[in-house]
């Protein structure tokens, strides 16, 4: 019963969980508001209403999906002193920053745009109406840097001195916590996949469109826009992975071979990368694996040369530091292991890459073959409608992956994970909050999938002539509509 | 002034204009089973506040974030501390949230319906618990320090809910449901107007004689407070707008009538401020266990760099949200509202 009710393990179950589903709304809100900036823009400039019925069309999923993104991120925020509190007092003069920096410039912006743009259509001219969406858009993406450096910090903690007095960090220099090498690369990863994430849900309305011959100019127009989308900002993705794999084997070197299930160090052709590996039950020994010589080499330092530090050595390097030295009582994690779950992180790194690429490849094929008007198989477009949550797990499973790596440190060589936890937090009042977030969310993410399906089935609204007879589309529906 | 004084002040400030703002929102969520006769009423009743309620919302957010900046002691105790009522305010936001975007998306009244009441409850919930929050923390709490120099909460979630504290929790409630009943009278014409007005005089009333109590209560309990006099000044300001403001929606005067609202719940506030300060926990288990605005604020450093990102963002912050109250000033009515679109 009392590992049932284990505060710290529930706490960060309830955390995983409230993070990856905050994760799904949030990438799809940054590239969508982009995507339909674009798209509004494209009408204002042309004047053409196919582009204002899209930019309705994807403006209303953009809408289902930002009162998620927007509910769930109130969780985020109060959970921090709710289950971790020593963590909050601890690092709270570094950490609160960025978070209230994200408030003050970035939220606020966001949260006030976003109800000009739904409300104002019949009350903004039309140029100053499509600002408010590119505002929503960079509002979002400024929040996504402030909250990006917040967690870089708890990855490659900088800027920062240690009071031992206070018994806490406190900040030395802003600009290194906002220039965490971690965050600049983070970033535009994280950015890209958004986009990604953002044209797959274009390419896969379209399909279901085309599939049944509906809007066929409207939907060609959106399969490739979403298509090209897709795969321009796969090639974001995979450029900012590397430089982000390289800083990451700077910086936290165990979870580089944890992500390879790499025991012993190795270098040139020997630091391979394993495209699939069975090993035995306890990961040490490896039974079966295909490799790519030099590859890791190359993902971890750039050249084909260098070396790749292995579990087994940082093991032994991280005890002589951490366990037998003062500052053991802040630091050494109480069953003195510092590598990750490696099978969690040695696949969900895979699946990051190989979900990534899927979608890429979907999109691109869906370009080639539909680059003139033909009928295509049924079987065609039930992929490309398949396809629409592969950017998603994969951003997912990168976030296990960059959390699940970081421990057993909650902020990286200075506080553990276990050290971070609220005291006098019962454990079955974090149960009765997971379950209640399990539940709550559980239902939600039901409802709001149905809404989208349901908006995207009913395809781009047809637009009636506004009362003054100057052909002008009614602008004035919108207002109230949403 | 102190660098940890002026964050106290900026906190205040926010978690007033959370108050404030979304304070009418949360009244005019009350009001919509009330008000809202038809699907027409309801949907005028919700347009009142569609544009504004996000970014009201968000005061909420970044009061939390600044407080956790500025006082990270106070952010991890008290929010620990209140586990579950926190919960259960955060679970009534997410509903109420997920609710003006979603209760026209589907098709059928049984869900409109669902989502009406979501709206209703996730609007009387978190002003009953906040209130009863702040209450709580003026009354004093059970709180120690730690070994490692943090504080802990050492009660309950029944700590909380003792006759004061449900006071408090009802005061907010009343003032933030007068306030929207108000905000409705300013923001629509005809019929609506008229039945908003007349609930307002009616629930103002109510609010008048209830929030007093408080706030004698809250004096009675302070007389031995160094910042007494401060408490008396906000307290009898606040109670003079409070009643100017139901005179003058009585007279028809809206805008004058949510004037007097706000800044009787801006001082209602105030007041509560001055009980805590300098502290930002009292605790009942000693004055020396209780937590100070010095012991539980941030470097000097970040508080410096917090007041010159505030600095530079309020001005701003609050010049745009009042443009957009400005472009979304025109009354609402219900032939404003197309056929189907609910």
């Amino acid at each position: 019963m009392n590992e049932i009710l284990d505060p710290l393990a529930l706490a960060r179950w309830q955390f995983g969980l409230t993070t990856l589903y905050h994760f799904i709304f949030v990438p799809l809100t940054i590239g969508l508001s982009l995507l339909v900036a674009i798209l509004q823009t494209v009408w204002v400039r042309t004047g053409n209403a196919k582009y204002l019925r899209l930019t309705r069309l994807f403006g209303k999923i953009f809408l289902i999906n930002f009162a998620m993104g927007v509910v769930t991120g109130i969780v985020q925020e109060f959970q921090f002193g709710m289950n971790w509190s020593n963590y909050s007092r601890f690092v709270g003069d570094i950490f609160g920053a960025p978070l209230a920096m994200e408030g003050l410039i970035a939220f606020f912006f966001e949260a006030t745009f976003i109800g000009l743009w739904i409300f104002g259509w019949d009350k903004l001219p039309k140029k100053i109406h499509v600002l408010t969406i590119w505002f929503v858009w960079i509002g979002t993406v400024f929040s996504a840097y402030f909250i990006l450096a917040a967690n870089a910090f708890m990855q490659n903690p900088v800027g920062f001195e240690l009071n031992e007095e206070r018994g806490r960090v406190e900040l030395q220099s802003i600009g290194d916590v906002l220039l965490n090498p971690v965050a600049l690369t983070q970033f535009p990863h994280t950015l890209f996949a958004s986009i990604m994430f953002a044209g797959v849900v274009m390419v896969a309305v379209a399909a279901w469109h085309l599939q049944r011959g509906q809007f066929v100019d409207e939907m060609r127009t959106t399969l490739r826009f979403g298509a090209w989308t897709n795969i321009l900002a796969f090639i974001g993705v995979g450029l900012t992975g590397h430089e982000l794999g390289m800083v990451m084997t700077q910086t936290q070197p165990m979870k580089m071979a944890a992500a390879e299930a790499l025991y012993d160090s190795a270098s040139g052709a020997d630091a391979s990368f394993s495209v699939f590996s069975l090993g035995t039950p306890d990961g040490a020994h490896e039974i079966f694996s295909i490799r790519i010589p030099y590859l890791l080499s190359f993902l971890s330092n750039g050249t084909f040369n260098g070396s790749v530090e292995g579990i087994r050595d940082l093991q032994a390097e991280y005890e002589a530091m951490y366990c037998g030295g003062a500052d053991s009582l802040l630091t050494c994690p109480t069953d003195g292991q510092f590598a990750p779950i490696i099978w969690v992180t040695y696949w969900a790194f895979r699946w990051m890459i190989g979900l990534g690429a899927l979608a890429a490849l979907v999109s691109a094929v869906g370009l080639w073959i539909t680059r003139k008007n033909i009928d295509l198989p049924k079987w065609v477009w039930k992929v490309a409608i398949w396809s629409a949550p592969l950017p998603m797990l994969a951003s997912l499973v990168g976030w296990i992956f960059t959390e699940m790596g970081r421990q057993p440190w909650i902020v990286f060589g200075v506080m553990t994970t276990e050290q971070g936890v609220s005291p006098g937090v019962p454990g079955w009042a974090v149960l009765v909050s997971l379950a209640a977030f399990t539940i709550v969310y559980g239902a939600l993410a039901v409802v709001e999938f149905k809404l989208i399906a349901k908006a995207a089935k009913e395809g781009p609204p047809e637009l009636e002539s506004s009362d003054s007879g100057d052909g002008e589309p009614d602008h004035r529906q919108f207002a109230t509509v949403y | 002034m102190e660098l940890t004084t002026i964050w106290f002040l900026i906190v205040g400030v926010l978690l007033i204009g959370y108050f404030v703002l979304d304070g009418f929102d949360f009244g005019v969520g009350m009001a919509l089973p009330l008000l809202g006769k038809d699907d027409t009423d309801r949907r005028v009743i919700i347009n009142t506040i569609g544009p504004v309620w996000d970014l009201n919302e968000t005061w909420l957010i970044v009061a939390g974030a600044c407080l956790f900046a500025a006082f990270p002691e106070w952010y991890a105790t008290m929010f620990s501390g209140f586990y579950l009522a926190l919960l259960v305010i955060l679970l009534a936001l997410i509903l109420r949230g997920v609710s003006f975007e979603y209760r026209h998306q589907g098709k059928g009244r049984e869900w409109t319906r669902w989502f009406d009441q979501f709206i209703f409850w996730g609007s009387v919930v978190p002003p009953l618990l906040w209130g009863t929050a702040f209450a709580n923390l003026i009354q004093g709490l059970p709180i120690s320090r730690m070994d490692n120099g943090g504080w802990l909460f050492e009660g309950t979630l029944l700590t909380l809910l003792n006759p004061y504290g449900l006071l408090g929790g009802i005061t907010l409630t009343l003032l933030c449901f007068t306030h929207g009943l108000v905000f409705i009278a300013l923001k629509t014409e005809g019929d609506m107007r008229q039945r908003a007005r007349s609930l307002a005089r009616t629930v103002g009333l109510v609010t008048i004689v209830v929030a007093a109590a408080f706030l004698v209560w809250t004096i009675v309990q302070h007389l031995e407070n160094p910042t007494l006099p401060l408490i008396i000044a906000c307290a009898a300001i606040a109670a003079v707008a409070l009643a100017a403001g139901w005179i003058a929606n009585a007279v028809g005067r809206d805008g004058w009538a949510f004037t007097g609202n706000a800044v009787a719940i801006g001082f209602a506030l105030l007041a509560i401020f001055s009980a805590l300060f300098p502290n930002l926990m009292i605790s009942t288990l000693g004055d020396a266990e209780s937590m100070s605005i010095a012991g539980a604020a941030s470097s000097q450093k970040t508080l410096e760099l917090m007041t010159w990102v505030a600095v530079f963002t309020m001005p701003l912050v609050l010049a745009y949200q009042a443009w957009t109250y400005w472009v979304f000033r025109k009354r609402i009515s219900r032939d404003a509202i197309p056929a189907g679109a609910h």
